[in-house]
């Protein structure tokens, strides 16, 4: 029941995108297409349920033992880039067809902040899933990244989808591009208001 | 001198990081929820530019090609650190408003993006007044961003409150934010950029 | 290359250290400070604070803070939370020995903006908490109980509730007066519907 409610909250909810605005630079640069979008949150899926399993394990073990939580900022982000590079030489070696897909995005992962972000939010923000607030451990935190992410795609192929359609149609000149991207965000963000109080 | 004004004024209009260059979306769109927490996480980047663009363009021609953005990092991270640390101490109250935005400053893309496309190439003098103007132009637009949203969602002005009771509240939740910035954003296109 | 590195890594790391040196006394006084701020508000003034005590009752822990006079205990200020409408709901409240609720302030919110998190400003909720007898129901009106919810915001103001009446069975337990804490979590589903 647990996982349940972190699983909707985390993708309704409490969605990374249009709630928490976290990864807002890639999923308005990359969500011009609907396979960008799709390879993007392919991508970032992969890095942040894997890099919020090393973060945990690096601040649980490293820094909380030895009191070095001041340095979780640096420590954190040189664990994300160094695993986005060992992801992208593994990928590249075990299977090519999938660094296809996802190898052009790997690169602009490590300055996403959603994956910072996420793992920052695990190790430092008590929750309260219908039970107790305490602090994620190592199973609902894989858990809480991973929904998360699937949030990300969510948000991110409904938004590509929506601004496929735009294109072919005549905004006014001021607005074209960017504004009239965001003013659809805010639209769909009044959307996902509605799951709001639901956990 | 005129070089160097204009080096600062390049940050408000033409380099603007949140009209023009769209850069750090995240902080932008999530800390603006008043003028004062706008003007505050604008600071704060202000601080990082000024101090890793200083600190890179000192160290620039010693560190080999390869490694360069690691390097960078570090030093992005370490005056992050500084921050989180400074603001802990003296200022808890505006740390503990704008929360996680304030390590994410790391991953704020003005912040790398002025590292590779400034800082390396110049010196420490230049890269400081680099530093301050497009990190007082991210602050100007965060404030005026803040400063629409809380007059249309609470009906005050840097907390000084003009109409009595609320405004519309979706202005200060998450689809305001998206909405002011749009707007904003075709404000600028059409009377701003040349 | 790797020399670079570690270089980098060594003197950033070293510079932390001394601004974490530097700060850490600042940093403890500011939170001490904080701490102190919130309990001297929810409990009669002229008491000597008590170290935090933990309570683990069930799967729930409480911290609390005893406030005395010449041996004789003036007051509990209980660190109460419970979930929100947006997440964890934290509180600082103050519980004289008889039962009495002498204040409550919030320590941390996620609420709505200008619905929910009224709860920590809202006037006539605020100072309805002020000495809060042990004779009323800690309820909402409508749930049959005696506490004013927050217009449109009933499952913060039932949470907020929820909070208080949690505390104040800490209290009763401390005080011998009852064999178990009767706390819930709340937010559960027959909170549904507000």
């Amino acid at each position: 029941m647990e996982y349940f409610l972190i699983i909707i909250s985390a993708i309704f909810v409490n969605n990374i995108l249009l709630a928490q605005f976290l990864g807002i630079c890639p999923f308005l640069g990359v969500s011009n297409r609907l396979s960008t979008a799709t390879g993007m949150s392919g991508a970032v899926c992969f890095v942040i349920t894997l890099a919020t399993v090393v973060t945990y394990l690096v601040n649980r073990y490293l820094l909380v033992p030895f009191g070095l939580e001041f340095l979780q900022t640096i420590a954190f982000i040189l664990v994300i880039a160094s695993l986005v590079q060992i992801v992208e030489i593994v990928l590249k070696k075990i299977s090519p067809s999938l660094y296809q897909a996802l190898g052009i995005f790997l690169p602009l992962i490590t300055t996403n902040c959603a994956v910072l972000g996420v793992a920052i939010t695990v190790v430092s923000k008590e929750f309260t899933f219908g039970g107790a607030a305490h602090m994620l451990n190592l199973g609902e935190a894989v858990v809480y990244a991973f929904a998360t992410s699937l949030g990300y795609g969510l948000a991110m192929v409904l938004f590509a989808g929506l601004r496929e359609h735009l294109a072919s149609n005549n905004v006014p000149k001021m607005f074209r591009g960017l504004p009239i991207a965001l003013i659809t965000v805010s639209i769909m963000a009044m959307a996902f208001l509605g799951f709001s109080g639901m956990v | 001198m005129g070089k160097k004004i204009s080096l600062i004024l390049d940050g408000f209009v033409r380099n603007n990081p949140t009209f023009v260059l769209v850069l750090g979306m995240c902080p932008t769109l999530a800390t603006t929820t008043s003028a004062v927490n706008g003007l505050a996480m604008g600071l704060a980047t202000l601080f990082v530019l000024v101090f890793s663009n200083m600190a890179i363009s000192a160290i620039a021609p010693m560190v080999p090609d390869k490694v360069h953005i690691p390097v960078y990092i570090v030093v992005i991270a370490t005056f992050v650190t500084v921050l989180q640390l400074l603001m802990q101490a003296f200022v808890p109250s505006v740390y503990a408003t704008l929360g996680l935005f304030i390590p994410l400053i790391v991953v704020n893309c003005i912040v790398l993006g002025r590292a590779e496309a400034f800082a390396n190439k110049n010196g420490v003098v230049a890269s400081a007044l680099d530093g301050i103007g497009v990190g007082l132009g991210f602050t100007v637009s965060l404030t005026v961003i803040g400063i629409v949203r809380e007059i249309l969602g609470s009906g005050s002005v840097f907390g000084w409150k003009f109409i009595a009771g609320d405004g519309i509240l979706a202005f200060v939740m998450a689809p305001g934010a998206f909405l002011v910035l749009g707007y904003l954003m075709a404000l600028f296109n059409k009377y701003l950029k040349k | 290359m790797v020399l670079c590195l570690t270089a980098v890594c060594l003197l950033c790391g070293a510079l932390l250290g001394l601004v974490y040196a530097a700060t850490g006394d600042a940093i403890q006084a500011a939170s001490l400070k904080a701490l102190q701020a919130s309990i001297g508000q929810v409990l009669p003034e002229g008491g000597e604070i008590s170290e935090a005590v933990t309570l683990e009752e069930e799967d729930q822990t409480f911290e609390y803070y005893v406030s005395s006079k010449d041996g004789k205990t003036l007051g509990y200020a209980v660190k109460s939370v419970v979930s929100g409408f947006g997440g964890p709901l934290t509180l600082m409240v103050g519980v004289l020995p008889d039962g009495t609720v002498y204040n409550t302030s919030v320590l941390s919110h996620s609420e709505t903006p200008g619905l929910g998190a009224k709860c920590a400003t809202d006037p006539a909720f605020v100072a309805q908490w002020k000495g809060f007898p042990a004779s009323k129901a800690l309820k909402l009106k409508k749930d049959g109980g005696d506490v004013d919810a927050i217009t449109a915001s009933t499952i913060t103001s039932r949470a907020y509730t929820l909070a208080v009446a949690n505390a104040v069975a800490v209290v009763a337990f401390l005080e011998g007066k009852s064999g178990d804490v009767d706390a819930s979590t709340g937010a559960s589903s027959e909170n549904w519907g507000g």
